[in-house]
C-alpha cells in the first residue's frame, strides 16, 4: 500500500477534505450525509460520540453495583440452601483454600470490568485533556477493550449452564439469582460504550496537546 | 461521483482508501492474493483478499449452519450423581433463566448463542453465493451484508464454549459429568466460526457489490 505520505506524516481524511465511511471504508467528499456504497451515515468526527460514551458508560456503571449487591447464583444441597454474590462466592472458595479459582473469578468478574469502566473514562477524557500517553498506546487500549468486552458475557454463560446443568431434584439445584441480569446488562452497556467512541479523535491534534511528534 | 473541485487535483475519491479506525488516508493499490493492506499508523488491517476466499466462506458457512442447528438440538452436557442424571442442551443452558424478569436475560442469551450466529450465517450465504458464482448480487445484498457485519460482536458462540469449560472445571467434582454429541459439535463449530472471519475480507465483499459482474 502506498501512502499518501511518507509513514512519518500520514494525512488523516479529513485533512484531505475527505469524509470516509467507517464500514467500508470508501471515501467521499467532505459534506457528504450518506455513503453511497453501504448507506452508512457519514460523520467526519461525530460530534455527538462522547456524549453517547458517557451516557451507556454511567448506565454501565450503575448496572454493576446491584450486580455486586445481589447473589449471582443459589445453590441448594440436601441440607441447605445458600445464596452467593460475585465476591462472597470467590471469598468462600479461598476459604476452602481453592485459591486459584478466587483469584480467576475475582479476576473476571471484578478487576476486568473495573479495568474497561476505567480506560473507556480515560479514553474519553484523553480526547479533549492533555495526556501523557501516546497515541498508538491509546489506540491499542481502546482495542483491548473492545476485544475484551464480549469475554465478559461468560459469566453469565457459566451461570445458563450450571443453572441448566445441576437440576437433580432433592440433590442439589443451582439456580439463577437477580445479579446475573444486572451484570448482563452491565457488560451489554459497556460494550455499547466503546462501540460509540469515535476511535479516530485519538489521532486528531488536539490544541495544545503537542503530540504530532508522537504520532508514531 | 459528486464533483472533486475543491478536493486536490489529480487525486480522485476511488483512489484513496482510508482506515475506518484512526482515519489515517491513503492511495489505494490493491495488494495481491494472501498479502495484506495494513494500516501504517494503527495497524488495522484494510485489504486482505485470499484466493478462493468466497468458495471457503460459503464451505464453512455450511457446515457452520448444520452444526448450530445438530448443536441446539441435540444434548449437550450430561450429569450424573447419586442415581440423579440430567440431560441439558444448548437450548436448556440459554432458558435457564426464567421466572419474572429473568425471561428477558433468557431470550438475550439465546439470541446470542443461537440466532445470531445462526442469521449471520444465512445472510453470509445469501450475500456470497451470488458473488461467487459470478451472478448479478442479490437482491438487498447491501443491507443484508451491512446487518450481518452490525452482529459480529454480538455472535458469542465462541465465549459460550469457554463457558462450558469453566463450569465443567465448577462442577466436576460435584457429580460425573459426561458430553453429549452437541458438546464436540459445538466445539468445532468455534474453530470455524473464527475460521470464517479470518477469511472474510469485508473490503472485498463491499467492492464486488459495488461492482458486480453484469453477465
Amino acid at each position: 500500500m502506498v501512502s499518501s505520505g511518507t509513514s512519518q506524516n500520514i494525512v488523516s481524511a479529513r485533512e484531505l477534505g475527505v469524509v470516509a465511511c467507517r464500514r467500508c471504508t470508501k471515501a467521499w467528499p467532505l459534506g457528504t450525509e450518506r455513503c453511497g456504497r453501504c448507506g452508512k451515515a457519514l460523520e467526519s468526527r461525530d460530534p455527538l460520540s462522547l456524549q453517547r460514551v458517557w451516557a451507556y458508560w454511567i448506565m454501565g456503571v450503575i448496572c454493576y453495583i446491584p450486580a455486586n449487591l445481589y447473589p449471582m447464583l443459589q445453590t441448594k444441597t440436601l441440607f441447605q440452601s445458600d445464596e452467593s454474590t460475585i465476591i462472597g462466592g470467590a471469598v468462600e472458595l479461598a476459604h476452602h483454600g481453592s485459591f486459584g479459582v478466587a483469584a480467576i473469578i475475582l479476576f473476571a468478574s471484578v478487576v476486568i470490568p473495573l479495568g474497561k469502566f476505567w480506560a473507556i473514562a480515560f479514553l474519553a477524557i484523553s480526547v479533549r485533556e492533555r495526556t501523557m500517553v501516546s497515541k498508538g498506546m491509546r489506540q491499542v487500549l481502546y482495542e483491548v477493550v473492545e476485544y475484551i468486552g464480549r469475554w465478559s458475557m461468560i459469566d453469565i454463560f457459566v451461570v445458563a449452564i450450571l443453572s441448566a446443568l445441576v437440576q437433580l431434584k432433592t440433590l442439589a439445584s443451582i439456580n439463577p439469582g437477580m445479579a446475573s441480569i444486572f451484570f448482563a446488562l452491565s457488560v451489554i452497556f459497556t460494550m455499547l460504550s466503546a462501540q460509540a467512541f469515535d476511535s479516530r479523535m485519538i489521532w486528531d491534534v488536539q490544541a495544545g496537546n503537542g503530540a504530532r511528534s508522537r504520532d508514531e | 461521483m459528486k464533483d472533486f473541485a475543491d478536493i486536490e487535483p489529480g487525486l480522485a475519491l476511488d483512489d484513496l482508501i482510508v482506515c475506518p479506525q484512526c482515519d489515517a488516508a491513503y492511495r489505494f493499490k490493491k495488494p495481491g492474493n494472501g498479502e495484506r493492506a495494513q494500516c501504517q499508523r494503527c495497524h488495522k488491517t484494510l485489504v486482505a483478499p485470499r484466493r478462493n476466499a468466497g468458495l471457503q466462506i460459503i464451505a464453512v458457512a455450511f457446515a457452520v449452519l448444520f452444526l448450530i442447528v445438530g448443536a441446539a438440538y441435540f444434548p449437550f452436557l450430561t450429569i450424573d450423581a447419586a442415581g440423579n442424571t440430567n440431560a441439558v442442551s444448548i437450548l436448556d443452558a440459554a432458558l435457564a433463566f426464567s421466572g419474572g424478569p429473568m425471561i428477558f436475560l433468557s431470550l438475550a442469551t439465546a439470541a446470542l448463542i443461537i440466532f445470531i450466529p445462526l442469521v449471520r450465517v444465512l445472510l453470509t450465504l445469501y450475500v456470497l453465493i451470488p458473488i461467487v458464482l459470478d451472478r448479478p448480487a442479490a437482491k438487498y445484498a447491501i443491507p443484508a451484508f451491512r446487518l450481518s457485519e452490525a452482529m459480529r460482536p454480538w455472535s458469542m458462540a465462541e465465549i459460550f464454549a469457554i463457558g462450558c469449560a469453566v463450569a465443567l472445571v465448577k462442577v466436576a467434582d460435584l457429580a460425573n459429568l459426561g458430553f453429549g454429541p452437541a458438546f464436540w459439535m459445538f466445539g468445532i463449530l468455534v474453530v470455524l466460526v473464527i475460521a470464517q472471519d479470518s477469511f472474510m475480507c469485508k473490503w472485498s465483499v463491499w467492492y464486488r457489490l459495488e461492482h458486480p459482474k453484469t453477465s
